[in-house]
């Protein structure tokens, strides 16, 4: 069964003067043991759909459209069973693990919560369950009496991913899951959640604005732009030749060391994205887009399909498939 | 060997005799140590050059020093040991002085959305380093008008009244930017000035940077993390490792034929990476209050951990012998026991 299916997401937050749509009609699956990566800029709305899809965005956003875990519906789930959900059926490794563990709790502890929450092993035996967590991700027994502050910031995000793992979900999304780490620390990062999520039929969707770190950690890739997913397909493909303008200036701003093109050529894009409760009309990307024509003012593309699997949201992609 | 590398950036911009604008020599700075634990040797050793019209990428991870180093040549913090030269004259650490060449030597803050202040219109941004070094004066306007233009910001009149929130992190970092330009330094200093912004905003900041040096002779000592941005618009690389800088070259050799281990392994790990099979260094980057003895990276290096130094002969030098400060200009270019039997 598909672990993971988002069927027309939709996101908006209720600002002065009206609504903001964060999210504007998303779908995508993701079947157990794959990973797929969701790449974007800030405000893209990356993070929304991870929040929306354990249902831990804030009161004023309005959500539509269906998410299915494991078959079953978490809009409309109750607040019982989606706490169930939450930690055992999937959870959620957040950026910054500084914010997001608690400072004044050892982190033991803190390992342990969900575990007691979900009576996912008897009380007695849940310091040896969280000692062995503590092992899988790298980390000495003795670290579950350490503090937070007490930890560099690639032990915490350690303990954020041996949280994560405690009730054995079936589903891992991880926000930004190494960014502010040091390239070093970011390898044994990835490295530590390639071997954890790969061997155990874990389906795992991984957020970054880092489209490098996609392309290398994840099996499928997909690009958002203005709250919506702009192209999608292979990670590497979708890398090395992206079919939407957007993709490709994404990409081409990611300079690979060794490359000629990039030497002393940094390449970015003009202009900024637009204000989400003022979307241009037509495609959203059009102001900003290097190739627009007229007739982009005109159409608001939607995934078109392209060869290999793959799919972009660029009129000009449709325009060279055969009818 | 390698003895041509010093002035290939220099030559760029015309000049090949003249002593480096900036440089830092046999410069430490010690501090106490947290908690009473000894003191941390943040800077340890190292000599450092910026030509005329050069940009030197100055790249380590979290705590290898480099920050530090860069406030020593802002005359920010005193060495203990060693000297910084501006134009080939030992830095001045009186007052005036140090406001003089504060003048000529600016810094670019990352994070602008911390280093600006939130109340303050970017007219009042920019004007606020020409007021403080040459108090009010007539042409005021002209000139905050010029630096937000050079800085890419345009019309500048546009501008002045917008407050930081009002921005995009890209043009608050171009305020930021406007804010050192005022004053018409020779050098800048830029402390990850794109670390914080978009990938698609990070390359038209560095390409701002790159225009600056050819319109303005602008040099720039860059401070970072990320070896893609020394690619992009570096002349020359350093590589600092706990205090040292453990390599140093023109970009072109450092990235495309690094030497030292710890550089080879930075590289190795990048996300799409070419250099083979990557190369993940087990644990943190050690403490600089306990740095080991001998080679300060034997500790973590691959070239050690499997034997290859021991089958060289080279093991216990690398275990006891310091392989010492690299030369700013000519000669060694690791500091490295093993990368000097094959340099």
């Amino acid at each position: 069964m598909t672990l993971l299916e988002v069927e027309d997401l939709t996101v908006s937050y209720r600002i002065a003067g009206g609504e903001a749509p964060a999210v504007r009609g998303v779908s995508f699956s993701l079947e157990p043991g794959s990973k797929l990566g969701v790449a974007g800029e800030s405000g893209c709305g990356k993070s929304t759909v991870a929040l929306a899809l354990l249902r831990l965005l804030p009161k004023t956003a309005r959500i539509g459209g269906t998410i299915r875990v494991d078959g079953e519906d978490v809009l409309g789930m109750r607040w019982g069973r989606l706490r169930a959900v939450r930690w055992a059926g999937a959870s959620i490794v957040f950026q910054g693990a500084m914010h997001s563990l608690n400072a004044v709790r050892r982190v033991g502890d803190q390992i342990a919560e969900p575990i007691l929450l979900h009576g996912t092993a008897p009380r007695a035996e849940v310091p040896e369950r969280v000692g062995s967590l503590l092992e899988r991700v790298g980390l000495p027994r003795w670290r579950a009496r350490s503090y937070p502050h007490e930890l560099s910031g690639g032990q915490r995000q350690r303990v954020m991913i041996a949280m994560a793992l405690a009730c054995e979900p079936k589903l891992i999304v991880a926000d930004e899951p190494t960014t502010a780490l040091d390239v070093m620390i970011q390898a044994q990062i990835l490295r530590l959640i390639d071997d954890l999520v790969g061997g155990q039929g874990i389906g795992m969707l991984m957020i970054s604005h880092d489209l490098a770190v996609l392309a290398d950690t994840c099996d499928r890739l997909a690009v958002m732009y203005a709250g919506r997913i702009v192209e999608e397909g292979p990670a590497a493909a979708v890398v090395a030749d992206a079919r939407h303008p957007y993709g490709a200036a994404l990409s081409a701003a990611f300079p690979r060391i060794g490359d000629p093109a990039s030497r002393r050529a940094p390449r970015g894009l003009p202009g900024d994205p637009p204000d989400p409760a003022d979307l241009p009309v037509g495609c959203s990307f059009r102001p900003r887009c290097p190739v627009a024509e007229e007739r982009c003012a005109e159409v608001d593309p939607v995934l078109y399909p392209v060869p290999g699997g793959r799919s972009a949201a660029c009129i000009k992609v449709r325009a060279e498939e055969p009818a | 060997m390698t003895v041509r590398l010093q002035n290939e950036g220099a030559e760029a911009a015309g000049e090949t005799a003249a002593p480096p604008v900036l440089a830092a020599a046999g410069l430490r700075v010690a501090f106490p140590g947290r908690g009473g634990r000894g003191t941390a040797r943040a800077v340890d050793g190292v000599d450092l050059e910026v030509g005329a019209g050069e940009i030197v990428a100055l790249v380590g991870e979290s705590g290898c020093g480099k920050s530090t180093l860069a406030r020593a040549l802002l005359g920010l913090v005193r060495p203990t040991e060693g000297r910084v030269l501006f134009s080939g004259e030992p830095l001045d650490y009186r007052s005036r002085a140090l406001k003089r060449y504060r003048h000529r030597v600016q810094l670019v803050q990352q994070d602008p959305s911390g280093s600006l202040n939130p109340r303050h219109t970017v007219y009042e941004a920019v004007a606020e380093g020409l007021r403080i070094h040459e108090g009010a004066t007539a042409e005021e306007e002209r000139r905050v008008a010029d630096a937000l233009s050079r800085a890419g910001l345009r019309p500048p009149e546009r501008f002045f009244t917008r407050y930081p929130h009002e921005l995009s992190g890209g043009q608050r970092q171009r305020v930021v930017i406007a804010g050192a330009l005022i004053l018409d330094p020779e050098v800048i200093v830029a402390d990850e000035p794109v670390a914080s912004l978009d990938a698609s905003v990070r390359g038209e900041i560095l390409r701002l940077i790159l225009d600056l040096r050819a319109e303005l002779g602008l040099s720039a000592l860059v401070v970072t993390h990320d070896l893609g941005l020394a690619w992009n618009i570096a002349d020359r690389v350093a590589v600092m490792y706990l205090g040292r800088v453990v390599e140093v070259g023109t970009v072109e050799e450092v990235l495309s034929e690094p030497r030292h281990p710890y550089t080879r392994a930075l590289l190795s790990v990048l996300p799409e990476s070419d250099a083979g099979e990557p190369v993940v260094l087990a644990g943190e980057p050690p403490d600089p209050t306990r740095i080991p003895s001998g080679c300060r990276f034997h500790a973590r290096c691959p070239v050690l951990a499997s034997g290859e130094a021991e089958r060289e002969g080279i093991a216990d030098r690398c275990r006891t012998e310091d392989p010492g400060i690299l030369p700013a200009s000519g000669g060694d270019r690791a500091a490295c026991h093993h990368a000097r039997l094959h340099g």
